[in-house]
């Protein structure tokens, strides 16, 4: 099978010469400045009439050139840059950069460091699909999620600013462990947490799960097969929703994920409405995975023993991990030098924004916005 | 002049029925400033009460808990610059927030406040509004095309297909009410608003339970139409945010913006008043034949003076629970004087209320009559816009083809069901 | 009561400046019909078209037939116009407004609409019994009646017009399947 990405490229962009009453082919410029289109992306739609005959997106209104900036950094300074890819879960992107570096390297982090990871990962990634949920249901036109998501959201930002001082762009892990020990109540505020946001994912279930508009909205809108998702790359969420069970918190277990019991949330028809679903799920699931880490997190060292000056050994690693958003993975090429001799970034949200122009062929200009909510894209990821 | 003007109170026709340009041109100036005051209430309300519903607290910083905020946005409105695009027709552009503005109030002529608190009686008046307030989806229409620019346009496409889908839905289930006014004696039934009011009167039953369930049914019908003819959530696809930016009115800045958004407020009053006037029994108040006693028509009468006293008593716990920092000492204050204002709407309506019952026929009780029908209408149309508010936060936006469809292939086909049924049922029943 | 206002009363529906508005309505009409074939843009022709509509209604109105009036305002003014500016709007404008105006067929149509003039115009000449020399006041309150039995008859009586009403519906159906026929491709 072939995806048809290349059609994209071909989308006729050149207004030709109509006849008199058949000129309702429409080129709109979805973005850079659009309400739905979560940052700055832009999406140039063909329509007919309302309906989508193609799309090409134009990105790169973010590109900060952070794979290059790695080239003139060392591997510690590098460290808080990854934290502004995908900001709204910049602790897995310190997570998946810091085991790459620890990799290269050889160094294993402190069995109790792995576990205040795995904590605050998850519990970002709860905060990440909960941003989703809100601005995605707000894409379709249900306002009040939004306001719900953000009030249980900010508990988790206030764990994040008390364990390492900023609430967004965290910096919260450093190579060869973690550099804060857990503050006191930490566990108690996780557990507090955990008992308090459980009821509110009901809430929002109650509010979208069985409700018809949505139902109509989003089944059977933005469809991908398996086989057209492994063919595009597309992992995560969107990739599971398709009926493929790849995960590599269970395919390639890092940090401490092999000793926790969670499930893997799939779906059947890779529409919207599974995407919503398995997301929904994979929040439940990762408050499985918070309540065993904090109740089984061992006590000792969080911090490897790791030289001042990071110099890896010449050599090549690829490591990735299960970001909110799919997989992230880091490519790093080390000449022996205190700076990575090239870095380079698989970013979730780049390669699943691929799939946009075969989801969403076919359907109409309000599926677009549905789609691009789904697909969960991070423009500062796309761009980097 | 004393008398003069107590003639024109104790008047028992509309001024338009007796060919008093003058008094009408009165009602029409206290209609236009009436509405205008209810947009803004229901600016600020609908800020409020969104927020609430959405775990916020709405506007809080101009004046007490943001009760100024509608004056001041309308004043940033006006002083705004008025864009219009280079490529805009600039002639449609200037004229189309006015034909919306125009269609929305002129439908206020043949609501009836009351049997003889309106403008006009038309006898055609059900028919009258339904032509008027389908005339408003021109103004977006004409916007959405003068604008030049894509995302109005199929804002303007939308909404016209929209209005031609929903009209004819919303229309059959107005004539299954109309069909039930000729339940009587000559068996003729009327388009008059007034005269199906009074059909109700006389029937002594409000026609949303007339038939049940098929007034009921049609009720509905018209309840789910007239959201969509609005261009309410969740059938706002004419200005979905998300998807459109703003749609018709993505181009338009300042005071012209702000002529949409007053046509946009006054049509969903007036679509309701029609809701209201059909089914609900327009100015009569609830069980009016069940408790007919002049006793029950006393304690009736002492609800709108009730109603106001309570929203003081709201104002003042309010006033008490303000911080004490001296920061607040001005919104205190405004606060308090806003809440002294409603106590003493409410003492003068009780006390027209209290002398109303015992003046036998007089002025007083004409007025006190008046303040009734008036007041139950009102109560019953912000009952409904409550219910847009509600639904906004609720619902989300449903696709546009899924909007035609439920408005061919669903509610098309049931109000024509309703429409023979009621027709069948009525020749049976008379 | 106020001896001004009685009088008000007693005069029932008494029509108010009935030529000033008669001459407005009818200047609007023709005013807004000019500006429908002289407009080089379809949509200001279409606007047009719509001030002249709601001019008739008004016109209706002053001839005591609130229903017709009632009735040109919804189907001609909001349902029909809404959907011409829908095709309207489609088209390209810049486009069709450089076109040229009038086809070669133009005398062809001055010659039928000065046929048509004359036609009226004999009409109003020769039939000068039809026409009533002042106007006729019909009791407005029953107009929707009066209509309503001319074309469905009352109780076990056929109407006037019966026959020829549900002909003309009969066409309509017709004609509302054919379109909807030609335009889906498959149904």
């Amino acid at each position: 099978m072939s995806p048809r990405t290349n059609d994209s490229a071909n989308l006729d962009l050149e207004t030709r010469e109509k006849p008199y009453l058949d000129s309702n082919e429409l080129i709109i410029n979805m973005g850079p400045q659009h309400p739905a289109t979560h940052g700055v992306l832009r999406v140039i739609l063909k329509l007919d009439g309302e309906k989508v005959l193609g799309t090409e997106c134009v990105i790169g209104y973010l590109h900060r050139g952070v794979e290059k900036i790695a080239e003139n950094r060392t591997y510690t300074m590098f460290n808080p840059y990854v934290d502004r890819m995908d900001y709204v879960a910049a602790v897995s992107n310190g997570l998946g950069y810091c085991e790459a570096v620890e990799k290269l390297m050889n160094v294993e982090a402190p069995a109790r460091a792995k576990y205040i990871r795995v904590i605050l990962t998850e519990l970002n990634r709860i905060a990440s699909h909960q941003l989703w949920l809100g601005t995605h249901a707000l894409d379709i036109g249900a306002m009040t999620p939004l306001f719900y998501t953000f009030r249980d959201r900010e508990e988790i930002l206030k764990i994040f600013e008390k364990y390492c001082g900023a609430r967004l762009t965290t910096h919260a892990f450093r190579i060869g462990g973690c550099q804060y020990e857990t503050y006191a109540g930490f566990e108690k505020d996780v557990k507090n947490f955990l008992s308090f946001v459980a009821p509110k994912i009901d809430e929002y279930e109650t509010l979208l799960t069985t409700n018809r508009i949505w139902l109509e909205r989003t089944k059977n809108v933005g469809v991908i097969s398996a086989a057209d998702a492994i063919a595009l790359g597309v992992t995560g969420p969107v990739l599971r929703a398709s009926g493929v069970k790849w995960d590599l918190r269970k395919a390639q277990p890092y940090a401490a994920y092999s000793e926790f019991d969670f499930e893997i949330p799939i779906g059947t028809n890779g529409d919207t409405y599974d995407r919503y679903l398995v997301r929904m799920a994979e929040i439940r699931q990762s408050l499985r995975i918070i309540e065993q880490a904090v109740n089984g997190i061992p006590e000792g060292p969080i911090m490897a023993k790791v030289p001042k000056v990071i110099k890896p050994p010449v050599g090549e690693i690829y490591h990735s991990i299960e970001a909110p958003k799919g997989e992230l993975g880091y490519f790093i090429v080390s000449d022996g030098s205190t700076q990575p001799y090239r870095l380079r970034v698989r970013p979730p949200s780049f390669v699943n924004l691929q799939a946009l122009d075969v989801m969403v062929r076919g359907l109409l200009v309000a599926d677009v916005v549905a789609v691009i909510g789904t697909l969960d894209i991070v423009l500062g990821e796309v761009d980097r | 002049m004393p008398n003069f003007v107590m003639s024109y109170l104790g008047s028992t026709v509309t001024p338009g029925e007796a060919g008093n340009q003058f008094w009408a041109l009165i009602y029409v100036l206290i209609i236009f400033t009436g509405v205008s005051v209810a947009v803004i209430a229901m600016n600020w309300i609908e800020r409020k009460a969104l927020a609430h519903f959405q775990v916020r607290l709405g506007p809080m910083r101009v004046g007490p808990h943001g009760l100024l905020q509608p004056f001041a946005d309308a004043l940033k409105l006006m002083l705004k610059e008025d864009i219009i695009p280079a490529a805009a027709d600039q002639f449609v552009f200037w004229v189309a927030p006015l034909i919306g503005l125009l269609a929305a109030f002129t439908v206020y002529t043949v609501i009836p406040f009351g049997p003889s608190q309106a403008v006009s009686d038309m006898n055609i008046g059900i028919l009258f509004m339904l032509g008027v307030s389908s005339l408003g989806v021109l103004g977006i229409v004409v916007a959405g095309w003068a604008s030049n620019s894509h995302y109005p346009l199929i804002g303007a496409l939308r909404s016209s297909a929209q209005m031609v889908s929903y009209e004819v839905a919303m229309g059959l289930a107005v004539v299954s009410a109309v069909l039930m006014t000729s339940m009587n004696e000559k068996g003729t039934g009327t388009l008059s608003m007034i005269g199906i009011v009074q059909a109700q009167q006389q029937q002594g039953v409000w026609f949303i339970f007339k038939f049940f369930p098929l007034g009921f049914i049609a009720f509905v019908i018209f309840s789910i139409a007239m959201i969509a003819e609005t261009n309410r959530a969740p059938f706002d696809m004419a200005e979905a945010e998300s998807e459109l930016t703003a749609g018709y009115h993505t181009e338009y800045s300042g005071l012209r913006w702000s002529l949409f958004m007053l046509a946009e407020y006054a049509a969903m009053i007036a679509v309701s008043s029609i809701a209201v006037t059909l089914w609900l029994g327009g100015w009569m108040r609830p069980f009016a034949n069940l408790l007919h006693a002049p006793a029950w028509d006393f304690i009736f009468s002492l609800f709108p003076g009730l109603t106001f006293g309570s929203l003081a008593a709201i104002a003042f716990v309010g006033v008490t629970r303000m911080p004490a920092h001296s920061f607040f000492k001005i919104q205190r204050i405004g606060l308090a004087v806003f809440a002294a204002l409603l106590g003493f709407i409410a003492l003068l309506l009780l006390a027209i209320a209290i002398v109303g019952r015992s003046a036998d026929a007089s002025l007083a009780a004409r007025f006190n009559e008046g303040i009734d029908y008036v007041y139950w209408f009102v109560l019953k149309v912000a009952v409904f816009m409550y219910l847009f508010i509600w639904y906004r936060a609720t619902w989300p936006r449903y696709r546009f083809d899924q909007l035609m469809r439920i408005g061919w292939k669903v509610l098309l086909p049931i109000s024509l069901g309703v429409l023979v049924v009621t027709a069948i049922v009525g020749v049976i029943v008379s | 009561m106020n001896p001004g206002m009685n009088s008000a009363f007693n005069s029932g529906m008494a029509p108010v400046a009935t030529p000033f508005f008669f001459y407005m309505l009818s200047g609007l009409a023709i005013v807004g019909g000019l500006l429908v074939i002289t407009r080089r843009n379809a949509v200001h022709s279409a606007l047009a078209l719509i001030v002249t509509l709601l001019a008739v209604a008004g016109l209706y109105l002053m001839l005591y037939a609130p229903f017709v009036a009632g009735v040109q305002i919804i189907v001609y003014a909001g349902g029909i116009m809404v959907l011409f500016l829908f095709v309207i709007m489609l088209v390209n404008i810049e486009r069709s407004s450089k076109e040229r105006r009038f086809n070669r067929m133009w005398p062809v149509g001055l010659a039928a609409a000065c046929a048509l003039m004359a036609l009226f115009v004999s009409a109003f000449v020769k039939g000068r019994a039809l026409f009533p020399d002042r106007m006729m006041s019909l009791p407005e309150s029953s107009n929707t009646q009066q209509i309503a039995t001319m074309l469905y008859g009352e109780a076990g009586r056929m109407g006037q017009y019966t026959f020829a009403f549900e002909i003309a519906s009969l066409l309509l159906l017709v004609a509302i399947l054919g379109a909807v026929i030609m335009t889906k491709k498959k149904i």
